[in-house]
């Protein structure tokens, strides 16, 4: 298949688009695979792309219960950043990021990765030292940051309510200059792609009813496509994982699903330049490439698997990004959607063998499953083909709750709708 | 030619002329013009850019629909960007200005992206842009550069920076009947809900009610069908169980039937009055809801359809019966349903010519064909436009022969001249509403639209929502839903009379012209019918992908008109069905929301504030306030020409050599009462509080479920049933919750009462060695000597007369008593604490003297109780009782919260006489460029007026095993390095002989 | 969404706060069985569909109210009282 360059778009206008292929195939599921990937989204997709790319592993099939990228990968604000406090996430994210610098290259897919910079407001004297504290420790472990004054705040984004006056004045700003946004269905085709052409096959709408299991080891998963039989098969379902994981008889995990709603405003010309994050509350936003103001805020805070969020939550939001930039206002809510959250007991994901024998699982991404994409492939493939974690992935077990090991960035405890 | 005002007709108010602005030009209308009809009317054909293409476009619509004519609004000194010409009722001294253009709307620069058409079709940015694997521009520089340029020749209007001088408003509603929609069907279900009894809201989008009967032409009753439809209006105004909201978009259906409105109360008037909003939020709670939400016509996509002069043929229609437009000198329509015919005779009627009705059917009805003969035409039926040719206007068309059972075209294209092209492809319900409450559209093949499915939350639909279009329909079903929702069967009762009959408005299955040229889908995102084909030609077919992909149906409109088209190509496309293409989620808001709207009154007033009851005296007495979480406390109370440092080291210096007070007024406070009371405290602190005697006060620890400390604080026991908790003031809710939870849930056979009292207590400490010779002097009707009030003791009495409470502890090491007095009295009590100190210098002391003090004496906060930290990691292991369970003890001993290398409580102090800093780590080794690995954090740091050196508090690896050994501090974000030496955080006082004297 | 509270009637969700899961049962106070402990504190159904939940009505009465709700459509099946007494205590 081509590479997509300037070169073949020019070729192909001259002749009317017409031989364009397809970005990936639609084969029908084989009877069986080495490894079978539960769940089409970001996760999932890397993940067999690096199995292809990294271990050699082609015989894969991922599997979609709707259309590729229809979880979360293609709700989320689009933020990607490194910028974390706990050791373990730093090195986890910080992966991640290093990989997100070359992605557009290693897909042969524009992820529009844009390192325009994310900056974190902090409000008061306990909130500056608590923010600063996360920006030395990134700047120990070789990550970017960078402390603003709020002159310096004022000037980079212009609009932004710097007043002393302000209800909760900005008192200064963590900044990680290679932090910034991507496009997010970009990362889902792009991987999609990318993992067909090393012969993964990617099988949308075909929902995983049941497992195959020998003992309890794990042979092969029941399908609304037939059954499919694999020597391993990886689960990176996010928001689903308690559904698919009762088909495999576990009954209660660490996670909780929670709808999270995100916002896009109608689209204007060049508004703010970097990703912002309000400290006195919590909001976090951006403008898209198409002028959108991107901007999202906190989970609705009750169990939901629906799409769909409720009012309160949306005033909350509405509310914060006013306080943040009051010229904002004015401007036009153009639509609104919610995703389904895999929270966590800490606040971590967890990338994992087991809990069965035969199976590898990947979830309780909360909020923030998009940034970590490449990594969360890459460890995850890892752990898959080698039958033992990759260094960054390491702390990230199902165990951890068993010794005491929780990674909490936030420190609320086992509260899920609060990480 | 150019659309022009017919000489008379229309529902607008012809004596009364309205000046405004178009891009700087001064031009006028009347009153009852919306923007887009004004400039109509003045000749301007010409009123927006596309996103990507920037093609010259004209309005093409009348309604909430319109793609195109997208204005930015100035006014009251701010831009208000994309608002649709169609929706601005224009009032003397409105300004609007074009969009996406530059230099200007007629000659833009961006329409160059024209000339690449093919090269930037559907997703080209996928596939260039990348840059190279070396070099200076490898990585993610070359995208960023191109981002640059991309994301300027972006985005629609413009916003600026000043701030919205608006005010928004939020109502909540409550009814029996929500009507959304004021049209016929809406109007005749509110009548029938509210006639039985219901307590109805009618919510309509525009500024009047009757939608399409304002400008149907038709007759009810032998009247006008807009004249009855105002006389139904004003019956339904007068009535008190009805509230009527015009200019009102229900935007939102959410769970429980609640739903979400937008009203414009002050957009169609210069200015809005003072104290006014300029739009209200309204939050509706209704037990039924009728959805008369209509329907909108959608366009046919053929090449070329998106010429200036090209609008909708119900919008000619509208525009003409309603505002006395005419869309032109030779209007032609293109149609594949009747509708079409109807906008035609209605042009005629009018005093405009139609010079062709383009049919797509070989056969018609009768009533199109007398409704043809009625427009002055024989229409060609069988035919097809294939396309357009524009100066700039449209100047003619291209017809051809079309066979719409096969979908071929044959014959030659031949020219149409004409300034003007009214096209309809048939109806779509909105349904938007429904899909929002959970529901999934359902096609009909018959009626070629999506139809409304079961509900999935209480509300009945009315009218062509429903897909059926006539006017007599809409009556009939308007009332029977009313009808429904008061719960009551459906009414046999002979409805109003129409004229004329209603004709049928199934439209012949064809949505799209192929030929050559774009033809457009999305006319905002500049979509057209081959970017759907190379979706399809690349695998983006499912309706998501295809969305995602082409961007079709994402820009302002939503959608509104190309939805149904687009699903038709690709479903074409495909060779499958439209319902087996699928068809998108509607996701609120239904049209675009001011987003201050949603924020409402808390638009400049983000969160309530709190302040002590003592609060003006800290102000009066020139404290510096600080936010501590929605509280407003004094951070120091500086002197003339004092830094910040300098003031909290007097005051703290203070403290410790006399007297000092600080409102801790703040702190949370929880009344624990009952039989059980001790029971219970000794379920939730980790130490014991059942043996604590009546008149002391202990201090206490808890934990969370999972080992983790929570929060700390005083509880005193004022009786053998009665104690006086406190928190933390950032935990006070979270606290109170906690306990609530325990006692409703965990252990609901304790008989404990708890009443949130910090509100009802001001509270205030005295500090220092002088503090009890300052209680000395004004406390009456109690000693407070060492043997009456004991460390920990707690005792009543009066100061200038109001009863205080008074217990002796201390956080900053020092004699100290915490006198607490009923809120009111709070500033009596505090005043006579300070005249009663007078002779010791009592000095007031604020949150930084109040942190050096505890940083001095290693007292934890919530820097230290982060959520990550355990008892013993801060050394408090000799409060976790070894007689109890408690809550968090199942948990604590889990083997990595025990470990000994985790990070626990130190003392440090700066050994190059500068300062330290919250949030700097701590390194073993390395220099100020090469930091090394971080072994810690300063969670606190002051100068310490008692240690005379810069000291600190941390958090460090390992904890005490590295006292009296050095590290250096680590601050490269404030580019601080220096050496430090790490000791025991009872920094000062160790065995606190001070506060025990 | 309206939660119907006992004891105010039904009011919006924005009074309420969520509490979690209503079918674990912590272990005995003095219970010193990890395994429990772990199970209560870390791990829930989650399920898709049905779920009894806790709110609070932390605007309102501040009672602890047991909420069936459906967690696919947020449909609300019932609500009562989480402490039995409460009806009594909070009137």
């Amino acid at each position: 298949m081509a590479e997509y360059s300037a070169l073949s778009l020019l070729k192909n206008a001259l002749s009317g688009n017409r031989d364009w292929k397809p970005a990936w195939r639609k084969p029908d599921p084989k009877p069986s695979y080495d490894v079978i990937v539960i769940g089409g989204g970001g996760h999932g997709l890397a993940t067999a792309y690096y199995l292809a790319a990294e271990h050699g592993i082609t015989n894969v099939a991922v599997l979609e219960k709707g259309w590729l990228g229809s979880g979360n990968i293609g709700r989320n604000t689009t933020i990607v950043r490194s910028n974390y406090l706990l050791p373990e996430s730093l090195r986890f994210y910080e992966f991640s990021m290093k990989l997100w610098e070359n992605l557009s290259h290693e897909l042969n897919y524009n992820v529009m990765f844009s390192q325009r910079g994310v900056l974190n407001l902090a409000h008061s004297p306990g909130q500056a030292d608590a923010f600063i504290r996360r920006g030395n420790a990134m700047r120990h472990s070789g990550v970017d940051a960078e402390w603003l004054t709020p002159q310096q705040i004022a000037r980079k984004v212009p609009g932004l309510d710097t007043s002393k006056s302000a209800r909760f004045p900005v008192v200064g700003g963590l900044l990680q200059p290679r932090a910034g946004t991507a496009r997010h269905d970009a990362i889902a085709w792009g991987y999609a792609r990318a993992a067909d052409r090393r012969g993964v096959d990617l099988i949308e709408n075909c929902e995983v009813t049941g497992f195959l299991r020998t003992g309890d080891q794990i042979t092969g998963v029941s399908t609304t496509r037939g059954e499919i039989r694999a020597k391993k098969v990886a689960l990176a379902v996010a928001g689903s994982t308690s559904r698919v994981l009762q088909r495999a008889g576990i009954e209660r995990f660490p996670i909780e699903s929670h709808v999270l709603q995100a916002f896009v405003s109608e689209a204007i010309k060049p508004f703010v330049d970097c990703v912002v994050t309000f400290g006195a509350g919590h909001l976090y936003m951006s403008q898209s490439d198409k002028g959108g103001l991107v901007f999202g805020g906190s989970l609705d805070f009750y169990n939901s698997y629906a799409q769909r969020g409720n009012l309160p939550t949306v005033e909350d939001v509405m509310s914060e990004i006013c306080a943040m930039f009051p010229s904002v206002a004015r401007l036009r809510l153009l639509r609104s959607w919610g995703g389904v959250m895999d929270m966590s007991m800490d606040g971590s994901p967890i990338i994992t063998r087991g809990p069965l024998p035969g199976l590898y699982l990947n979830c309780g991404w909360c909020y923030g499953g998009f940034k970590a994409t490449p990594a969360s492939g890459y460890s995850f493939a890892w752990t898959i083909a080698k039958d033992e974690p990759h260094a960054i992935n390491a702390p990230f077990t199902l165990s951890r709750f068993e010794r005491g090991a929780a990674i909490d960035e936030t420190g609320h405890g086992p509260i899920p709708k609060l990480h | 030619m150019s659309p022009r005002r017919s000489t008379s007709g229309g529902l607008i108010d012809r004596t009364r002329t309205v000046r405004f602005t178009f891009d700087g030009e001064n031009l006028s209308g009347h009153a009852g013009d919306t923007l887009a009809s004004a400039l109509l009317a003045n000749g301007v054909s010409l009123m927006g850019r596309s996103f990507k293409y920037h093609r010259p476009r004209g309005v093409f619509s009348a309604g909430v629909d319109e793609p195109n004519a997208l204005v930015t609004l100035l006014r009251g000194g701010v831009r208000e960007p994309n608002i649709p010409a169609t929706q601005i009722e224009i009032y003397d001294g409105l300004r609007a200005e074009s969009q996406n253009r530059f230099p200007s709307l007629a000659w833009d620069l961006g329409a160059v992206n024209q000339l690449g058409g093919r090269l930037i079709g559907a997703g080209f940015y996928y596939k260039t842009f990348m840059g190279p694997v070396i070099g200076p521009l490898k990585g993610t520089r070359f995208w960023m550069m191109c981002e640059h340029f991309i994301r300027r020749a972006a985005g629609l209007g413009r916003a600026d920076y000043e701030a919205d001088p608006s005010r928004y408003e939020r109502v909540n509603a409550f009814c029996d009947v929500l009507v959304v929609g004021g049209g016929i069907a809406g109007l005749m279900a509110a009548e029938a809900a509210a006639k039985a009894g219901k307590r109805v809201i009618l919510a309509e989008q525009e500024p009047v009610t009757g939608g399409f009967a304002r400008w149907s032409g038709e007759t009810n009753e032998g009247k006008q069908a807009h004249e009855w439809a105002s006389n139904l209006t004003a019956r339904l105004a007068s009535l008190d169980n009805v509230r009527l909201l015009t200019r009102t978009a229900v935007w939102g259906y959410y769970d429980g039937n609640t739903l979400a409105a937008l009203e414009r109360v002050h957009d169609h008037v210069a200015r809005t009055p003072k104290g006014h909003p300029r739009q209200r939020h309204w939050t509706i709670r209704a037990t039924d809801v009728v959805l008369a939400t209509g329907a909108l016509e959608r366009p046919i996509v053929f090449p070329g359809n998106d010429r200036p002069g090209v609008m909708l043929a119900g919008a000619a229609r509208r525009y003409a019966a309603e505002f006395g437009i005419l869309p032109g000198n030779r209007t032609i329509f293109f149609t594949n349903n009747d509708s079409a015919y109807e906008a035609a005779a209605t042009i005629k009627r009018a005093g405009g010519h139609v010079a062709a009705i383009v049919d797509v059917r070989a056969r018609i009805s009768s009533a199109a064909s007398e409704l043809a003969t009625a427009a002055g035409v024989s229409p060609l039926t069988g035919h097809a436009i294939v396309g357009t040719k524009c100066g700039k206007t449209l100047s003619r068309v291209f017809v051809q022969a079309y066979d719409a059972a096969s979908g071929t075209l044959s014959g030659d294209a031949r020219p149409l001249e004409c300034d003007s092209l009214a096209v309809s492809g048939g109806w779509q319900p909105v349904l938007h509403l429904a899909s929002q409450a959970g529901a999934k559209p359902v096609w009909d093949e018959e009626k070629q639209a999506f139809l409304p499915p079961e509900p999935t939350q209480r509300w009945a639909g009315a009218g062509a929502f429903l897909g059926t279009f006539g006017t007599v329909d809409a009556l009939g079903s308007g009332r029977d839903a009313g009808l429904k929702c008061a719960g009551k069967r459906p009414s046999r009762g002979k409805l109003p009379e129409i004229a004329p009959e209603p004709l049928d408005l199934t439209p012949a299955p064809v949505l799209e012209i192929r030929g050559k040229g774009k033809a457009f889908v999305d006319f905002q995102h500049d979509v057209i019918a081959d970017d759907v084909r190379l979706a399809h030609r690349e695998g983006f077919v499912s309706v998501e992908h295809l969305k995602r992909y082409t961007t079709l149906g994402m820009a302002t409109d939503q959608g509104k008109t190309s939805n149904v088209p687009g699903l038709a190509i690709m479903a074409a496309a495909r060779g499958i069905t439209i319902p087996e293409a699928g068809t998108t989620r509607f996701r609120p808001p239904y049209s675009p929301v001011a987003i201050g709207a949603m924020a409402a009154e808390r638009y400049g007033d983000l969160k309530p504030e709190r302040y002590t009851p003592i609060h003006d005296w800290h102000v009066d007495h020139g404290a510096e306030m600080t936010p501590a979480g929605l509280w407003h406390r004094p951070l120091v109370y500086a002197a003339a020409g004092e830094t910040v440092e300098q003031a909290y080291i007097r005051e703290a210096a203070a403290v410790r050599r006399s007297v000092g007070i600080v409102d801790v007024s703040t702190l949370g406070k929880i009344a624990v009462k009952g039989p059980d009371a001790a029971t219970f405290l000794d379920r939730v602190y980790t130490n014991t509080f059942s043996t604590l005697k009546v008149g002391k006060a202990r201090y206490g620890l808890m934990l969370r479920e999972d080992g983790i400390a929570f929060d700390d604080g005083t509880t005193w026991r004022l009786g053998e049933t009665d104690f006086l908790m406190t928190t933390t003031t950032a935990n006070a809710g979270a606290v109170m919750q906690h306990l609530e939870y325990c006692l409703d849930i965990l252990w609901p056979e304790l008989k404990v009462h708890l009443t949130s009292v910090t509100d009802q207590w001001a509270g205030a400490a005295i500090a220092g060695p002088k503090a009890r010779a300052v209680l000395e002097r004004c406390v009456t009707g109690t000693r407070v000597d060492n043997e009456t009030l004991p460390f920990m003791g707690i005792v009543h009495g009066e100061i200038e007369g109001a009863p205080v409470m008074i217990c002796r502890l201390s956080f900053s090491g020092e004699l100290a008593y915490e006198v607490y007095c009923a809120a009111g009295y709070g500033t009596l009590i505090w005043e006579a604490l300070m005249e009663a100190g007078e002779p010791f210098d009592i000095t007031p002391y604020g949150m930084e003297a109040l942190g050096a003090l505890r940083i001095e004496k290693g007292h934890v906060t919530g820097a230290e109780i982060d959520g990550r930290t355990t008892a013993r990691d801060l050394y408090l292991d000799w409060m976790l009782s070894k007689k109890k369970p408690f809550i968090g003890s199942g948990l604590m001993d889990r083997p990595a919260l025990i470990d000994k290398n985790r990070l626990r409580l130190v003392g440090v102090i700066s050994l190059d006489g500068q300062k330290l800093g919250g949030g700097a780590h701590l390194v073993e080794r390395g220099t100020p460029d090469e930091p090394g690995e971080s072994i810690g954090h300063v969670t606190a740091f002051c100068y310490s007026p008692a240690l005379q050196k810069y000291i600190g508090l941390a958090l460090v690896r390992g904890g005490k095993a590295r006292h009296g050994t050095r590290a250096y501090l680590s601050d490269p974000l404030r580019k601080r390095f220096g050496q430090v030496e790490i000791v025991s955080h009872h920094l000062f006082d160790p065995d606190g002989e001070r506060m025990h004297g | 969404m309206l939660i119907d509270c006992p004891h105010c009637g039904p009011r919006d969700l924005a009074e309420f706060s969520y509490q979690g899961d209503a079918t674990r049962t912590r272990p005995d106070l003095a219970s010193t069985d990890t395994k429990a402990w772990l199970d209560y504190v870390y791990h829930r159904p989650n399920p898709a569909g049905r779920h009894r939940e806790f709110w609070q009505h932390a605007g309102g009465c501040r009672a602890h109210l047991v909420v069936e709700r459906d967690t696919l459509t947020h449909e609300i099946f019932t609500v009562s009282f989480a402490r039995k007494t409460s009806g009594g205590d909070a009137a």
